[in-house]
């Protein structure tokens, strides 16, 4: 659960994995956490003014999840999450541009305008998405995982998913099928606490956390601190070094908490949640501020430099929104591309028969 | 030319691609140690082990998904569904993902999976065991669906879902596994997308695509000698892509076109193919297009009236003889 968070910093920052990192890895992670933090503030402006459609689901308050397991990927590891995937997209290192582009259902986004918030993409940087149905996405983090070992590739998936996924059907396929087969997997559960406006106590039956299912299908499993950098990449290591040298899968549950509703259309969020709760969250237990005072303290950063990264993050955003802005919207005529890969590609294949029927 | 069984024709193009290219590997339940529900896969796990030939838990969500993101990264699985009727279980990810990754990317991944199977009535197992979805994966752009109706057509098609870069999902039919076709020694591939016509006639045209065209095929030869109508049996092969100047080439020569099809009549294939006829030939056209379907229920178990649930000869020539 996450009002169980502790704010003080673990033993975890002993672990090998962070005693190797540099001030610069560092900062870079501090740095990394505020652009999401920024990217998406800016884009709650441009969709409060009305310039973007659908849901937009924000990742303000998780960002130390995504950043800091996003952190030990290695070349053949791979990454696949559900909706509220900005974070993960720009931890990948996909650009904001492409990202702030897709909102605005611009040609130029990262789906050509064809995703949306929810379905952000990038197979160059092992980013499989961006999945929309709760849950969907985790069948297809077996299959990532078995692919790298169908390959013989030495590798892992990483599939991220709600605390309110966890009770769907496909999930536990996916997790039997992870324990029966072997595969290098780990499901990522980021606990923030709440399932639209149900909470974990409401949705959940469970021992003492969602992640100790994995008992049940023999396989490890870990409760993680989020708000706590170290804690999370020296967890998440363990994991995904055993999946790639053992081929064996996990799921980890990191607690973290969401500051906005549910998606930005969500008017309820401080009505099944109490507004001290959210507050308490932001005050002490916010990740961004937990690791720029842990590298105060460390005298790795120094509060000048912190301020021009936040300051060069923010320029960036507005970079972005500029950019989404004076971007052309797609044509009529995309609509029926990237439907066919055989199309697109005018094969043999694409030209015989009639795909389309318009 | 040698005559082998439909399930064998599967089996020969399963076997060569899965030589052919090593990211090709079967998956499902009973495939592997059993030899497959309906024998489909007979022998091809002591040939090729247990890396190619997979045995999957009853777990069709599960299975299936992991195959589509496997195929995501390159490998070209070949799913078994032990009757399509369990793909309901798995149509979020053989929809949402399948069908739609390769668009919400902007077109940066592709899905070269081949979900297989049965899709049929007729053999008594009740109305869970006998849906024919070809209808609705035709209704979601990005899957292709194909329906061989002969051991020539299942091999050739298969070979060719196999090396398609989108998702295909053939719908086989168990009531034909057994029947002996015509298929050559020498390698050979059908086309996605391009309909065969099984009869050549000139009174009308039967269009029709799985065991319906063998229905058909029955109904020409009692039209022929007994009421002295040339009926040209169209076999679609695929649904979607679809064959159309085939079918429009047929009915601008014959005038006339009954559509017979598994499908319930509602927005059934035929229904499809009733409004492409209109829309472009309508001025060939004698007389009003007729249909045959199944009778509009869930299927019956009741076997000798499962088979009037299902398109037969007699209803086939009723509607011919309402028309030609
Ligand atoms: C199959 C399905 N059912 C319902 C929804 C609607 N829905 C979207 S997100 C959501 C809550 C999921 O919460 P959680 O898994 O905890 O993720 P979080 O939003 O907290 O990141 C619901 C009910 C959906 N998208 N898919
Ligand atoms: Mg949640």
């Amino acid at each position: 659960m996450a009002s169980t968070i502790a704010s003080t910093p673990s033993s975890s920052s002993e672990a090998e994995i962070n005693r190797s990192l540099t001030a610069d890895d560092k900062i870079k992670l501090f740095e990394q956490m505020t652009r999401i933090r920024r990217f998406e503030q800016a884009s709650l402006k441009s969709y409060n003014s009305g310039k973007m459609g659908g849901f937009l689901h924000l990742y303000i308050g998780q960002e130390s999840v995504a950043v800091g397991t996003i952190s030990l990927m290695q070349e053949n590891d791979h990454v696949i999450t559900a909706y509220r995937d900005h974070g993960h997209a720009l931890a990948v290192g996909m650009g904001m541009n492409e990202c702030m582009a897709e909102l605005y259902g611009k040609a130029t986004g990262c789906s050509k305008g064809k995703g949306g918030s929810m379905h952000y993409f990038a197979p160059d940087k092992n980013y499989w998405g961006g999945h929309g149905i709760v849950a969907g996405q985790t069948p297809l983090g077996a299959g990532l995982a078995f692919a790298l070992k169908y390959k013989g590739l030495k590798g892992c998936a990483m599939c991220y998913l709600g605390d309110g996924a966890v009770n769907q059907g496909a999930y536990h396929e996916s997790l039997n099928l992870a324990a029966l087969w072997s595969l290098p997997v780990i499901y990522v559960i980021e606990n923030n606490g709440y399932s639209m406006g149900t909470s974990q106590k409401r949705s959940s039956a469970y021992q003492t956390c969602l992640a100790q299912r994995a008992e049940s299908y023999d396989m490890e499993w870990d409760l993680v601190n989020g708000e706590d950098m170290y804690e999370v990449r020296a967890k998440t290591h363990i994991a995904m070094e055993r999946a790639r040298n053992e081929c064996r899968p996990a799921i980890l549950e990191i607690q973290t908490y969401r500051y906005q509703g549910h998606s930005v259309a969500d008017a309820n969020h401080k009505k099944y949640r109490s507004p001290e709760e959210i507050e308490r969250y932001k005050k002490h237990h916010d990740p961004i501020s937990l690791w720029q005072q842990c590298l105060f303290d460390e005298g790795v950063l120094t509060e000048e430099r912190a301020k021009e990264i936040d300051k060069s993050a923010k320029d960036e955003a507005a970079a972005a929104v500029k950019f989404a802005e004076e971007s052309p919207f797609p044509t009529v005529e995309d609509i029926t591309k990237d439907v066919y890969w055989e199309v697109d590609n005018d094969t043999e294949r694409g030209r015989t028969g009639r795909h389309f029927f318009n | 030319m040698r005559l082998i069984e439909y399930r064998d024709a599967i089996n020969e193009a399963l076997a060569e691609e899965i030589e052919r290219d090593e990211n090709v590997f079967l998956l499902g339940e009973e495939v592997a140690q059993y030899n497959g529900a309906y024998k489909v896969t007979r022998g091809l796990w002591d040939r090729y082990g247990d890396k190619r030939v997979i045995d999957a838990p009853i777990s069709e969500a599960g299975f299936i998904g992991m195959g589509i993101g496997a195929s995501m990264l390159g490998l070209r699985p070949v799913m078994e569904l032990m009757f399509w009727s369990f793909a309901y279980v798995a149509f979020d990810q053989m929809i949402n993902n399948a069908a739609c990754v390769r668009y919400m990317s902007g077109g940066l991944i592709h899905c070269p999976i081949v979900v297989r199977g049965p899709a049929n009535g007729g053999t008594s197992v009740g109305a869970t065991h006998s849906h024919t979805p070809e209808n609705f994966v035709a209704n979601v752009p990005g899957l292709k669906v194909v329906s061989p109706a002969t051991a020539y057509d299942a091999k050739g098609l298969m070979k060719s879902a196999i090396r398609d870069n989108d998702p295909v999902y053939v719908m086989e039919n168990t009531l034909l596994y057994g029947e002996k076709g015509e298929v050559p020694e020498e390698e050979y591939l059908v086309p996605i997308g391009s309909a065969d016509i099984k009869r050549e006639g000139s009174d009308i045209s039967l269009i029709a695509h799985g065991r319906c065209v063998i229905t058909c095929l029955k109904a020409a030869e009692i039209l022929a000698s007994e009421h002295g109508i040339n009926a040209e049996v169209v076999d679609l092969r695929s649904i979607r892509p679809l064959d159309e100047e085939t079918i429009l080439s047929s009915v601008k020569k014959t005038n006339r076109a009954v559509l017979v099809d598994e499908n319930k009549p509602f927005c059934g294939v035929s229904a499809q193919i009733c409004t492409l006829i209109q829309e472009q030939a309508f001025d060939y056209l004698d007389a009003p297009i007729l249909r045959v379907n199944t009778i509009d229920a869930p299927a019956i178990y009741s076997p000798p009236m499962e088979i009037e649930q299902l398109p037969t000869v007699k209803r086939i020539i009723e509607k011919v003889l309402a028309i030609a």
